[in-house]
């Protein structure tokens, strides 16, 4: 299973999916009622790097996580 | 534990980080201590800001900066809130130890600017008490978007 984390002001719980891409992870949010509408502003961490692409691969006990817009200070 | 990086519940302790890196780095030979104290404004009717960290991210960025900084023999140091921080006192300090001027004053603003575009740190205003995130004061991370 695949951990997702919805970071910040998303009020999501993390979910757990048996998924292998982010291509997969994707599709599945993209039917979620909540999260679907923070997508086009979400960057994506995979195991706490930052990725720029979806072509990536998941395997067994991976963290995904959506980092919405930031502001600090 | 990254001692050039500290976070605390609530607002911060400013004289006391101050004074902290004024003792620590004065005696390194560094010949410009730059620090940056951001402060909490009173606009909007606001009471506060909140503030949310991934801290993992957060340390790998931090992580990334000190090595730009120690290539030009300067280090970076930063302190921020998690939580509530009221009008008035400090949410943030960042600061740059350097031997030369030049190299800290420019070094101050990247690092500032960096931090607000891409530090994962999220900013709510508190109004009558409850957290409203500040969505269009936010910038979304470079790459954001690649799930949609």
């Amino acid at each position: 299973m695949v951990t997702i984390d919805f970071l910040g002001p998303i009020n999501r719980d993390s979910l757990q999916v048996d998924i292998k891409s982010l291509s997969e992870l994707s599709e599945i949010l993209k039917n979620d009622e909540v999260v679907s509408s923070w997508l086009g502003n979400c960057a994506v961490a995979v195991n706490d790097t930052m990725i720029s692409s979806k072509d990536i691969a998941l395997s067994d006990g991976d963290k995904v996580s959506l980092l919405p817009p930031v502001c600090g200070g | 534990m990254n001692d050039k990086l500290q976070l605390f519940d609530g607002d911060l302790p400013v004289q006391e980080i101050t004074n902290t890196w004024y003792d620590e780095f004065r005696n390194s030979n560094y010949g410009a201590i730059i620090t940056f104290v951001g402060v909490v404004r009173d606009e909007d009717n606001i009471e506060g800001l909140s503030f949310d960290i991934y801290e993992p991210i957060l340390n790998s960025w931090f992580d990334e900066w000190q090595k730009k900084a120690n290539n030009k023999n300067a280090i970076v140091l930063m302190a921020h809130s998690k939580g509530d921080v009221l009008n008035h006192t400090s949410s943030y300090i960042a600061g740059v130890c350097s031997p030369k001027r030049r190299v800290a004053l420019e070094l101050i603003d990247e690092f500032v600017e960096d931090f607000k575009k891409s530090a994962p740190i999220w900013k709510y205003d508190i109004i009558n008490g409850k957290r409203v995130y500040a969505q269009d004061r936010s910038t979304k991370i470079t790459g954001a978007g690649i799930l949609s």
